[in-house]
């Protein structure tokens, strides 16, 4: 009986004693942490992404409670975050705009040439490596998806060889755009639906060669825009979202359709 | 053995991280900067000497006398364990940056087998209680002293051309290497 009564007794005592020691030096060595830190954690989301450029949503929380950063800091929570920190700062919640992920390219499988067939391994960055991919336009879209695998909220889709942004899923963690290898997705504001989705910095003439919706560099849209919201540079024009009011002149008039507009759909919706 | 020769086989003949490859873990973790280097060696040299000197007291007041050499790991391992845990709360009280700096592998200490390889080797050589001491303050020295040397072969390394393919840990290991070939210039010292 002593053979197993021994070692129980000794362990147990043991574990017991160290155990009620170590109790007592954690109330003696106590370090009060602020108690605004633990409240802000519990209101973000918790994804841990990095987006906000801390480590994880702890050393955001932490950087939030010290005043280091924004009570917006956190762009996968958005506003609806922002205010309840900002409740708990005592502040009033600096305006987000909400920005979803777009991939800024629609040459899918119908639209865009191939220069070679890709049989290797479904990820973009490693065809990406075989002489830029398979698309003769070396700024497209690969369509392997290497977006939609690091998403971790289900906001991609491979669509016709083009990768496409659920904008009401996505959350702004920015993963996708780190992970493509072409560069292609961008932040665009929530509430614009106008949108050039073409990365092209060749000439008119080798966009037409590769991609029937490609920009062309034709600057229609610059002349029509009655805002002045165009820039155009490298032989692709841009929207400045601030100045861009969704009139839809632009997708009208555009002749290879590189301007994606939702207009239309918004208009039924509507109606 | 004289207290003396302890300290100097233990801190250079048989240097814990060179000759005996414990305590591998931090030595390539905690190297690469000079001031978290001296932080881990100080903390290391804490836990070892604590450690040793209660396990060594617990193996001959209870261990010994039950018979219960058996259960020595395990128990040393609770004693370790709850040491760190200690050294953890003294340090994010007094220190906050060291506890920082020293992140992840300040709990590690408690999986450190040269915290554990030292509190068995005491019993196994047949330390007295000043001999052990002496040999745990040797070995956790020792073990500074190799953390110190690499961390400032390594502050060095950061500035210079290292081909892409060695860059970051493999030049960390040859360089690793080569310290304890260099160690074994020290054979017949004792």
């Amino acid at each position: 009986m002593s053979g197993i009564l021994y070692p129980i007794v000794v362990l147990g005592g043991l574990g017991l004693l160290f155990g009620l020691s170590l109790s007592l030096a954690s109330k003696a060595f106590a370090v009060e942490t602020n108690p605004k830190v633990e409240s802000i954690r519990k209101v973000l989301p918790g994804a841990n992404c990095g987006a906000c450029g801390y480590p994880g949503c702890d050393g955001c929380a932490n950087a939030i409670a010290e005043g280091e950063a924004q009570t917006n800091a956190c762009s996968v929570g958005g506003s609806s975050v922002a205010e309840k920190i900002a409740d708990i700062m005592g502040v009033n919640a600096t305006k987000t705009e909400r920005k979803v992920a777009t991939v800024l390219c629609q040459g899918d499988c119908d639209k865009a040439k191939n220069k070679y067939v890709y049989n290797g391994i479904r990820d973009c960055r490693a065809q990406n490596i075989l002489a830029g991919g398979s698309k003769s336009c070396s700024y497209g879209c690969l369509g392997c998806g290497t977006c939609a695998d690091v998403c971790n909220y289900d906001a991609i889709k491979i669509v016709n060889g083009v990768a496409v942004v659920d904008k009401e899923k996505c959350v702004a963690c920015k993963a996708c755009i780190a992970a493509c290898p072409k560069n292609i997705i961008e932040l665009v504001p929530y509430d614009n639906q106008v949108v050039v989705k073409c990365k092209s910095n060749d000439s008119g003439k080798v966009v037409r060669s590769n991609c029937s919706t490609g920009c062309i560099g034709c600057q229609i849209c610059v002349k029509n825009c009655p805002e002045d919201a165009f820039s155009f540079e490298n032989y692709l024009a841009r929207i400045n979202y601030e100045k861009c009011t969704n009139c839809g002149i632009c997708a009208e008039k555009c002749p290879s359709g590189a301007i994606f507009s939702n207009l239309e759909e918004l208009n039924e919706k509507a109606q | 053995m004289s207290i003396f020769t302890i300290l100097i086989s233990t801190i250079f003949v048989n240097n814990y991280v060179f000759a005996r490859f414990l305590g591998i873990c931090p030595f390539l973790g905690v190297s690469n900067k000079t001031e978290t280097a001296t932080g881990m060696g100080v903390a290391v040299t804490f836990v070892i000497t604590l450690s040793s000197v209660i396990t060594w007291g617990i193996h001959y007041a209870i261990l010994d006398r039950f018979g219960l050499e058996y259960l020595q790991t395990i128990v040393f391992i609770l004693v370790i364990a709850a040491l760190v845990q200690f050294v953890e709360m003294f340090l994010k009280k007094t220190s906050p940056n060291l506890y920082s700096a020293l992140g992840v592998y300040l709990p590690l200490i408690t999986t450190n087998c040269i915290v554990l390889g030292v509190a068995i080797l005491n019993i196994q050589e047949g330390y007295s209680l000043i001999e052990t001491i002496f040999n745990a303050l040797g070995a956790s020295v020792g073990f500074a002293i190799a953390l110190l040397l690499m961390a400032g072969v390594r502050e060095k390394l950061e500035i210079i051309d290292v081909p892409k393919v060695l860059e970051g840990f493999p030049i960390a290991l040859i360089t690793a290497g080569l310290m304890s070939i260099a160690f074994l210039g020290f054979n017949g010292l004792v």
